[in-house]
Formats: C-alpha cells, structure tokens, sequence
C-alpha cells in the first residue's frame, strides 16, 4: 500500500491504495469521479483520457504511484460551474454523442488535439489525430464536426481572455 | 412545426449529462456492503469439467466465497432458453441444447463460465479466481460451420445430432424450379458473411442486491429490455417471482442488439446475491465481452438468380448455413429464419423465391442478434446478386435495379413480407444526383491516368422494422407479444411525465418523445421527462431494438396523450364552461376557438388534481396509459452509393464519397436520425472492410481484443453525405418507419460492390482487407 497524493480538477486529494491501482480506478472508486470511463482492457478504447498536467492521457494505463505529485483534470472538470467547455458545447451542439459512455475521453482527447494545432485544424488531422479513442455510435461524423466546431470556439474564447 | 416539435433538429436534453461526466452507467453505482464477483472461464472451446477446486481460492484474502455451475444445477435455476420457436421442414421442433448458467459438466465454447469467485474488492476477486483450479478433460472442438457439418464432425449436444438445430425452409420450391429452368439467364455467387463482434462501448455490467426480510431482488444491468429481463428471469429462470424483482437498466452505453439478450452473468449475480446475502457487482472487461457477448452474422451462402430475356428478375433460390455458436441465445433462432429470408426479395419484384436455412452448433460464442439481424444478411445477398447480375448482363447495375423495382403498393412477396409503401426509385434518383452517378465515367477514366483503380457499387436495401404485430410474430414463433406500453402523467403543476417501455442507450428518446408532446400540446420539451428503464417506474414494455421506438414505442405515447388530451380538453370545456368539440390546444393553452377564452394547461391540471370542480362523474387527476400493438412491421428503404480508389500497390482502398438517401417516413429529429444513420453506416462499413471475429479450428477466438479485432476508427471512415425521401408510413399515426438499423444493413453491399467494379474481380470476400484486395488484383 502507499499514499498517493496529488490534485484532481483544482483539488488536492490523497488516497492510501495499492501499489497495483490504477489512475482510473483511484478516481472511479476512490474519489467517485464516474465519468472517466473504461471500455477496453488494452489502453486501445481511449474512454478513460483525462489530462495529467495538461496532456491527454489515458488513465487506464497508468499507475497511481506515476500519477504522484501530478495535476489531474477529468471530465467533470473542465466546465466553469454552468458554463460549459467550448469542447462539451460543441459536442452538444453538433450531436457528437450518442450513448454517452466514449464521450468523456473522446472531449479530453479533443480538447489536447486542438491545443497541440493551434495553427488550425482539418478534417483529415482530426480523424488522424483521434485514432486512440473509439466510438461505437457516431460512426465519427459529427465528432470530426464537433471537434472542428471547436476549434474554432477555443480560439475566440482564447482570444477574449 | 413547433420549434421544438416533430420535424425539429432539436439538440438533446439528455447530453448535459453525458458531456460533464454525469451520466449513470451500471459501473458507477455503488451499494452499501457490495461485494464483487469475477468469473472462472474456460480457456477451451470443448471439454468436460472433471473437478473444480476451490480450496487455495477460499483461502485468499477478502474472498466470500466460490461457486460452481454444479451448485447453481442443484439450486434449480433454470437453463437459458431461446425464445422463439423455429419448425424445421420435416416437421419437428428446432433441438436446443441444454444451457446452465455455469457450466456443471461440459464446456462448449472458450470463455464459458465454470464457477464465480465472489470477494471484496475486485482485485481479490480477479486474485482468487486465478486459484480456482479447474481439472478438464479437452474435447475434440467443432469451430466452424464446416467443421461442424461434416461427417464424424464432434458433437455439441446430444439433443442436435449433427449439430443442426433447424433446417428450415421458406416460399415456393417447385415454382422456383421452374422459374429456374425456363430461364434465359442465371446468376450465382457464393457468400460468406462475416462473423462481427458488437463491442458497444460500455462492457456489460449488472449488479443484484437481495433484501431477505422482503425476499425481493434488484437487479441493475445493461440492458435494451429490463421489463423482458424481468419476465425472462422469472418467468423461466426460477429466481424470483415478477413482483419480487426490479430489473433496472440506467444509462446504457450502446447496445447493437447484444444487450437485448439475457446473460448467464446477470442470472449468476441475482443467485449469488442471495447465496451470500450481500449486493454483488460483475463488470465485465473487454477481454470478456469478445468472448461472451453474443457476437452477429456467420452465414455462408449460396445465392442464385434467375432472369427472362428481358432482363426482369423471374426467381432466386438460397441456402445458407448459419453458425448460432455453442448455444441458442435468446433470439437466436429468429435472425436467420424469419428476420433474413423475409427479406429476401429486396426491394424487387421477384414472383418466385424459395429459401433454405440450416442452423448449426459450433463450439464458439453464441451468436443473435446485431444491429440489423438478419436484414444485412439478407441485403447482401440481394445486392451482390444484382451487381453481379449486372455485370454478366452487362447492363448498368442502377438501371438493372430500377427496371425490376417493386412500383406498386402494397406489395405481397412471395416470403411473408406485404411492404405498405416505398418509392424505391425516388431514393436511388436522390443519391445517384448525390453522387453524380453520370459523370463517374469520366472520374473513372481520370482516375486511372493517376494510377488508381476507381469503383463504384450500388445497394438499395430495404428493410423490416418495428418488430411488429404481435399476432404475427406469435403465428411466427415468437414467444413473446412485440406492442409497446406507455403512460402519460400530467402532474398537478402541469409538467409531464411520460412512462414507457422503450429504452434509450443511446437513441436520444429523452429529446425525441418530449417533441412529440412538445408538437401535441404545445410547451417546451423542458416542461416534459422521459423516464424508462426501471420495471418499478414503468409497468411493462418490450424495449428498444428492431428500430422500433418511434414505429411502436412513440405510437403508444401519442395513444396515451390522445386520451389525456381528450380528458383535459372536458375540463377545460367545464372550466370554460364552453363545448367540448369547440376547445383546441395551442402553445399549452385550451382555447376556445373563435373566442379569446382560454385556459392554460398547469390550470387545468390543477382543476384535475384539486377535484373541486369536475364535470359531474368525471375521476379526478390526469394520467392516460395506452398499449400499442402496431399492424404490420414498418418498411424503411433507401439506396446507398459508395465511390471508391483502390491502390493497387497495395491493396488499400481510399473512400472518395459515400452517399445515403433513406426514406425513414416522417422524421421526428432529422439530426438525430442522420447521426443513428452515421452510426449504422460505420458498422456497416466496419464489416466490409475491417471488421472479422476469427477463431482457429481449436475453438480460439484469436481477435479477442481491440488490439487484434479491428473496430472503425475515425481514419477509417468518410465523413457521409445523407438525403431523405419521404414516403409516409401507413401503419401509424405518426407515419415513422425507424431509422436506427438502416446504415448496417445496406452499407456492406455498397462497399463491396464498388471494390469489385474498381478492381475489375467479383470475387472478393468480407472484410476486404488490404491483403485481401491485393490479392484479388495479383492473383
């Protein structure tokens, strides 16, 4: 067992867990953060991405003790109170979702592509780019949409604040 | 149309949740004192369990205990059935195989469960299942149709000699015959149709609880259906009587038809609860789901056309073997018999067609329904047939189609099926303009002086959908009514609930239903909540497959609003103190017409609630239910055109357009519709091209994982051009026909077809893989 001790969505938390935990499940089950999700067992699926100190990873295949120290944003952190992400507003707006359950990872994964092509974005870069998250539902259209759509979001708001 | 009424592209109230992370899967529940369970497989396709011992498992920390499939025997839970009744041509009964939930003697497919370790916390459970040592005796396995039907082949269960559960036979044969002999032309193929693997997001889950001092469980569970897993678990399962069971099923992440079934691990977990009297949680991961999740598809068939002189189609004869894998799930026997050669007649005129079905064991996974089961099967036949006819006629394929088109309606075909209404031609001029069909000659040509092969392939699938008249498919075999159940609860404030029997995981119900009640009365869809999926909350229903939601499920909502409706407009006339026939309902008010007299819904609910003035004799409150059991099955129809490059170096095909045009009937939220269209054109694509369950002659399923079963990416797909025709369905009021299996059943067809045209060889199995192209290019 050790102590594991870093920051999830703003807030420092710590967690007495197995060596063998992973972050995915420290937030599942140890902090209750459902909405990272896990659909595969061979970090293939990418429903589990969040952010470790601001890059997107997925959490299924990291250990707790890699995590130690380190800054984690997950789904349920990234809208300002009400105020949606510019990403989740996308997703929304373009029906970038159907069952939900890949959504979480698909947003976080998105949020970091548009932030790693702030000179801007294509269709066929988004469709390359989101090839380590799966969905079942969509069959991607909207997503690309969505992302796309976003992009452009990211960029005004960047550009207000 | 309101703004947020029926034809409006209204985003979905149910997101908000599902993009902050709120959403409430069966994984994210907790209860008080849960304990975990994971379970002891089989790692062969076919063996006998000599012995089971447990004893280094019970020693492990945190373990509750360990049972096998002999003490869940010796409980007399009931074995896993299949639902509906297939008669084979000689007149005897379908022969089902016995089906315990563990397995007490003999396994028959690799990932069968033998016994079920019960912890803790997960890891000690998964810790402790690794302990459990198992003695088995290996058997010689049967892991194909061939292998399976051959002679001397090992066999499954003694119930099935030869391992073949029905032969079964549909239409004319000696009318057939003869079309055949007279012929001035006959086209053959033979088609293999992949085995696919759903792979819905979200892994099965369930979690039992059991309360002794009520003697009743919960169960919660991944499920399209949780009033029929109610029914099923105690109707025949033995575990609890009806009213002592609530079956939920909360946010479901995709479904695709395999959670419609009712699993060995959600009956497992109920038994378990109260053998240790605690709440017991099974996820299953994906290794799992590969391997026990009923996988789709697995025909080969040998397909034939025949034709006059003039090119009109004058019989087709098939046979098809189908794999169910080593058990019958639920409604296994179905998919290949009546929701595949029903449907064989396409959208043609074709007097004569005679099929045959033979279902056979095989020591793999079971295998039922998915996303389209059966339709796909039966489109590819029809569309490979009439490309291939094309190019041995040497006709242009869409004309070919249009000339043999079915114009007249209704339409009875010779294999049960009467289609209401279509206008096949208006959906193949829509996307043959979309694609401009015309000039893709001269692409053709273009493409070619760059170096690639450019093809493009037609299919124009119809299907059956809304799964139907209960009377029909009970005549059929069914074992269960096919209507769907709905209550509408206006509350004394004057919001409303509405109750239903369908279930969304995915589907978008909680926007699409609210519109209809949006349309009908006039307030926002904020004002109305869906709730479903809890046989607590909602009295019964048949649930969400077969694209049945909007055909049945809406129709028996806009059933119950009728009747609301007609019971608020008497107590508003009261109120009014106006006539009955003289009050219309607009923007949520009650007016009468040609006065300014009005009276607002919330009031009326009021005045329904407070009872203080009713008209005499009238029962206070406001809540309608209704049942509705449609008349025919629905009939969506489309044509669907893929333009393709392939590269013949290697074999690779690039997308150069796809284009859809769909007659659904009238849509109640086209951009949910088009997204359900996405979603099935992506899998129908993923099994022409990428998608392939494959198991060795051992019985291994060697592309258990996302690593080596190969799901679409969004790199492996184009972005879709979709259109809409509109013929409106006669058989509900709503005139909707259901959209969410379309994309799957007619997309393979088009892919492979516009292969084949770019690579100059018909013979071209599925998934087309680069290796496989390649080959059919080089020889």
């Amino acid at each position: 067992m050790s102590t594991i001790k870093l920051t999830v969505n703003g807030k420092a938390v710590s967690a007495e867990v197995e060596d063998r935990t992973l972050l995915v499940q420290l937030l599942r089950e140890n902090l209750n953060l459902t909405g990272t999700h896990v659909g595969c067992d061979t970090s293939q699926c990418g429903a589990c991405v969040v952010h470790i100190d601001g890059r997107a990873v997925k959490s299924c295949t990291v250990l707790v003790g890699q995590a130690n120290g380190a800054n984690v944003t997950t789904i349920e952190g990234i809208s300002k109170g009400d105020e949606l992400h510019p990403m989740q507003a996308a997703f929304r707006d373009n029906h970038g979702l159907q069952c939900g359950y890949c959504t979480p990872g698909m947003i976080m994964s998105a949020i970091d592509i548009v932030h790693r092509h702030s000179g801007g974005l294509d269709e066929d870069t988004v469709r390359h780019e989101l090839e380590g998250n799966i969905c079942r539902c969509t069959g991607y259209h909207n997503i690309v949409k969505s992302v796309l759509d976003a992009a452009g979001r990211m960029k005004v708001s960047q550009a207000a604040e | 149309m309101g703004v947020e009424g029926i034809g409006a592209s209204v985003v979905r109230k149910e997101d908000r949740r599902f993009i902050t992370g709120r959403g409430r899967y069966v994984d994210d529940i907790k209860l008080q004192g849960m304990t975990y369970a994971q379970f002891v497989r089989s790692p062969h396709a076919h063996a006998k369990v000599k012995s089971i011992d447990s004893s280094e498992a019970m020693k492990m920390p945190g373990v509750v205990g360990v049972l096998t499939g002999q003490q869940i025997v010796d409980d007399k839970v009931g074995n896993l059935i299949c639902g509906w009744a297939i008669t084979s041509k000689d007149g005897t009964p379908m022969k089902m195989g016995a089906w315990p939930a563990m397995a007490p003697e003999t396994v028959r497919f690799a990932g069968q469960a033998v016994a079920v370790v019960i912890a803790e916390t997960k890891n000690q459970a998964k810790d402790a299942a690794e302990a459990v040592v198992v003695d088995y005796e290996e058997l010689p396995a049967a892991a194909d149709i061939t292998a399976a039907i051959k002679q001397g082949a090992p066999q499954l269960h003694p119930e099935a000699p030869g391992n073949v559960i029905y032969d079964w036979t549909i239409g004319d044969e000696a009318a057939t015959e003869a079309a055949f002999k007279s012929a001035a032309n006959v086209v053959s193929l033979d088609i293999t149709n992949n085995r696919l693997v759903p792979n819905a997001m979200e892994p099965r889950a369930a979690i039992a609880e059991y309360n002794d001092a009520e003697e009743h469980f919960t169960l919660y569970t991944t499920s399209q259906n949780p009033h029929v897993a109610r029914l099923v678990l105690s109707a025949f399962y033995n575990i609890a009587q009806e009213h002592k069971l609530r079956v939920v099923a909360p946010d479901v992440g995709g479904g695709f038809g395999s959670k419609i079934f009712i699993y060995p691990e959600e009956m497992v977990a109920l038994w378990a609860s109260k053998k240790v009297r605690r709440p017991v949680k099974w996820t299953g991961d994906r290794s799992e789901a590969f391997l026990t999740d009923a996988h789709g598809r697995d025909h080969l068939t040998k397909a034939e056309l025949a034709f006059d002189a003039s090119n009109k189609i004058t019989g087709l004869r098939v046979k098809t073997y189908a794999n169910l894998g080593a058990y019958m799930s639920l409604f296994s026997s179905s998919v290949p018999t009546y929701l595949y050669a029903t449907l064989l007649s396409g959208q043609y005129n074709i007097p004569n067609i005679f099929a045959e079905v033979i279902s056979v064991y095989t020591n793999t996974t079971p295998v039922d329904a998915y996303r389209g089961a059966g339709r796909p099967e039966a489109s590819f036949v029809v569309e490979r047939l009439m490309e291939t006819a094309a190019r041995q006629l040497k006709v242009d394929p869409a004309e070919l189609r249009r000339k043999n088109f079915i114009t007249a309606f209704p339409h009875q075909t010779p294999v049960i099926m009467a289609y209401d209404v279509g206008d096949f031609g208006a959906s193949l001029d829509s996307a043959m303009k979309a694609i401009d069909y015309a000039g893709f000659a001269a692409r053709k040509e273009k493409a070619k002086t760059e170096g690639k092969l450019r093809g493009i392939g037609v299919s124009c699938y119809i299907e059956a959908c809304g799964i139907a008249p209960s009377k029909a498919v009970g005549s059929l075999g069914a074992g269960v009514g096919l209507w769907e159940s709905a209550e509408v609860r206006v509350n004394p404030v004057g919001t409303i609930e509405i109750l239903t029997g369908s279930h969304s995981h995915g589907q978008g119900h909680e926007t699409t239903f609210a519109q209809l009640v949006a349309e009908r009365l006039g307030i926002p869809i904020s004002q109305v909540q869906i709730v479903h999926g809890d046989t607590d909350k909602v009295q019964f229903g048949m649930g969400t497959y077969g694209s049945r939601s909007a055909a049945v499920g809406l129709t028996a909502i806009l059933k119950a609003m009728e009747k609301v409706e007609a019971k608020a407009k008497k107590i508003a006339a009261h109120q009014l103190e106006a006539s009955e026939g003289d009050i219309v309902i607009e923007n949520g008010e009650f007016k009468v017409t040609g006065t300014d007299k009005s009276i607002a819904l919330p009031m009326v609910a009021l005045a329904a609630y407070t009872a203080h003035n009713l008209p005499d004799g009238m029962e206070p409150g406001l809540k309608e239910g209704a049942f509705y059991d449609p008349t025919n099955f629905t009939f969506p129809a489309g044509a669907y055109i893929c333009e393709l490059e392939v590269d013949s170096a290697t074999g690779k095909t690039s997308f150069v357009n796809f284009v859809a045009a769909d007659d659904f009937g009238r849509l109640i939220n086209p951009m949910i519709v088009e997204g359900q269209v996405h979603g099935g054109l992506a899998q129908g694509i993923g099994q022409a091209l990428l998608e392939s369950a494959i198991y060795d002659s051992s019985g291994q399923l060697v592309t258990a994982s996302f690593m080596d079963y190969t799901m679409p990416r969004a790199d492996d797909l184009p972005s879709f051009k979709l259109s809409h025709t509109t013929t409106l369905c006669p058989g509900n009021p709503l005139g909707v026909k259901g959209c969410g299996e379309a994309g799957a059943i007619g997309a393979s067809a088009a892919v492979i077809n516009a292969i084949t045209d770019a690579i100059g060889n018909n013979k071209l199995e599925m998934p087309a893989t680069p290796d496989r192209v390649w080959h059919a290019i080089h020889g």
